[in-house]
């Protein structure tokens, strides 16, 4: 089976950080890979230069066979590549509904199309309370979840996906863990940087660990966690900020 | 069980109809100007097309910097170009200032891209984005000020016809039609904004102007529409000085390009309520009127204001005053907040 992503040595620096350096790896479709690592490993710049906010240095990536090295994040996004931040980003003063409609637009679904898959999403991701509120006023984990929602919007099928259980409790996490595995459980893609380990157990296919920029790992989930490198560098890490 | 909660929330997607709520109060508005020239009195008439001509301009100002989020400091420039426009294709070779404001707008709005792809070239924003349009339009003052072949600035004189002419938009002094041809300017560029409002482009638009990364990641061509928008504000900034052109019969590079005609561009629909639909007619409604309200009042002015009789000035500390008050307890603008009010109720 073709990949549907793949990223042949890619590098990022900025001036004389090395953010990123010679990453390779390729993603089938349907699966979802994981990406850990302690911060300022690279992660967010990793996304970055797939998802066209910036040129990487060097190196290419492909999507569906295509080289996509250099296009812009719009570009991407219409073409089924989509990005959520870590840091929500509603429209504030659009309600949540055309928050999501204006995705479906933009991905060129007329007034009419682009309001009643809004609604649909909606329903789906458990924000159709809200749908009529400016968006502003939402808590943050319906701001995630109206993050995620404008993302399906676009009928993606790879979603970048960064750190989307941050900033919730334990609580609000398993039910967009189920959210994320109905959306992947439809075709869809999904690559996600995360540092909650139980999610990325339980969500990943694959993982991808990243370390000082450069790749440390990549396997399924069990092999990664065994992995006394990731020990090493990060989950140990993980298992002393548990026990203190 | 799950279907039936789903079925408990109605779906807020009402079929849109052509006439909604700003159609209809469009139309009343347009009953309710039509008679207005018959009611006024000599003189007042003025003060009327004054309301029409900011507003066209506050409207202008409204689509690029309300909607879109691109804050203008240059509004002149679309004015005059207008303004210019039409003068020198109706002196120059008598054409109707119906083409001459066509050829007006599309001078404008290609003026408008041009400067705006410059700035988003260099990644200007906010202030410095402000003050390059302000920049670019006082190049063109002194750019119209020193140059011969139009005028420098002498400026234009439309030439006076006899009788009256809808095709050139000129009348005799006093006449009605003038009122009811700014009405039909105003009509269309409040139709055009609210056209634009529900548009496909108005929401990118402000969804670009919200969050121009988040837009970007779903799939706006960010550069594109903020282009779009400039080119929309610009024709209809170009309208406002065409118009004031034919009713004054008179332009030169101050009147056309000068700051303070960027600055009233603002100043209506911060009153007004910025980003609404609404917002600059009402704040043209309260601002136009100023001048000649504080003029009335100091020909005969009442005991406490006896030491400003002659004086002029009144109006523009009147304007400071209402600036003030409408930053400090109505930061949405008049209309912007009764449509807060009224919404959260």
């Amino acid at each position: 089976m073709n990949p549907i992503v793949s990223v042949e040595h890619l590098s990022k620096s900025f001036g004389g950080l090395r953010a990123v350096h010679d990453v390779t790896f390729s993603v089938e479709q349907g699966i979802v890979l994981g990406i850990i690592g302690p911060n300022g490993a690279g992660k967010t710049t990793l996304f970055n230069c797939m998802a066209g906010l910036f040129p990487p240095t060097s190196g290419t990536v492909h999507y569906e066979g295509v080289d996509v090295t250099g296009w812009s994040d719009a570009q991407l996004a219409r073409a089924g590549m989509v990005r959520t931040f870590q840091l929500m980003r509603p429209f504030g003063s659009m309600t949540v509904l055309d928050n999501v409609a204006v995705a479906a637009a933009a991905r060129g679904a007329n007034e009419r199309e682009s309001l009643q898959q809004a609604w649909e999403i909606l329903q789906q991701v458990g924000l159709d309370h809200y749908a009529t509120r400016t968006s502003k006023d939402l808590p943050t984990a319906g701001l995630k979840r109206l993050e995620l929602a404008r993302a399906m919007a676009l009928q993606p099928k790879v979603l970048l996906l960064d750190e989307v259980l941050a900033g919730l409790v334990p609580t609000e996490r398993q039910p967009v863990i189920e959210l994320l595995l109905s959306i992947r459980d439809n075709g869809v893609t999904l690559l996600f940087v995360e540092h909650v380990m139980q999610a990325v157990m339980a969500l990943s296919d694959k993982v991808l660990v990243l370390n000082h920029g450069e790749m440390l790992a990549y396997g399924t989930p069990n092999e990664v966690v065994n992995n006394p490198e990731v020990v090493e560098a990060y989950l140990g890490d993980e298992v002393r900020n548990a026990d203190s | 069980m799950a279907d039936k909660l789903i079925q408990t929330i109605p779906s807020p997607i009402k079929s849109r109809r052509f006439f909604d709520g700003n159609m209809i109060a469009l139309l009343i508005i347009i009953m309710v100007a039509i008679p207005v020239p018959l009611l006024l009195q000599a003189g007042q008439e003025s003060v009327a097309i004054r309301i029409v001509i900011f507003a066209i301009l506050g409207l202008s100002w409204n689509i690029m910097s309300g909607f879109g989020g691109m804050f203008s400091f240059g509004h002149a420039a679309y004015f005059g170009l207008g303004a210019y426009t039409s003068s020198i294709l109706l002196v120059n070779f008598g054409i109707s200032p119906w083409i001459g404001m066509a050829a007006g707008m599309v001078v404008a709005a290609i003026y408008g891209v041009l400067v705006g792809w410059l700035c988003f070239r260099y990644k200007l924003k906010g202030t410095y984005f402000a003050l390059a349009t302000f920049a670019f339009a006082e190049m063109l003052r002194i750019l119209v000020q020193s140059a011969q072949a139009v005028n420098a600035s002498v400026g234009y004189n439309v030439p006076l016809i006899k009788g009256s002419s809808w095709w050139y938009m000129q009348f005799p002094a006093g006449s009605s039609n003038y009122f009811w041809l700014g009405l039909i300017l105003l009509a269309g560029c409040l139709l055009a904004t609210i056209l634009f409002a529900r548009s496909k482009t108005g929401k990118f638009a402000v969804a670009i102007r919200e969050d121009e990364g988040a837009a970007s990641s779903i799939g706006i061509p960010v550069l594109r529409y903020k282009l779009t928008v400039i080119s929309i504000s610009a024709a209809m900034g170009a309208v406002a000085g065409v118009f004031y052109t034919q009713f004054y019969l008179f332009i030169d590079p101050d009147l056309a390009f000068g700051a303070y005609r960027s600055i009233e561009a603002i100043l209506i629909p911060v009153v007004g309520g910025i980003g609404t639909i609404w917002g600059p007619l009402v704040g043209s409604l309260l601002l136009a009127p100023l001048n000649d309200i504080t003029a009335a009042i100091l020909r005969n002015p009442p005991p406490f204001l006896d030491f400003m009789q002659g004086q002029s000035g009144l109006d523009v500390m009147l304007y400071a005053v209402l600036i003030i008050v409408v930053i400090l307890f109505l930061p949405k603008g008049v209309f912007g907040t009764i449509k807060d009010k009224v919404k959260r109720r």
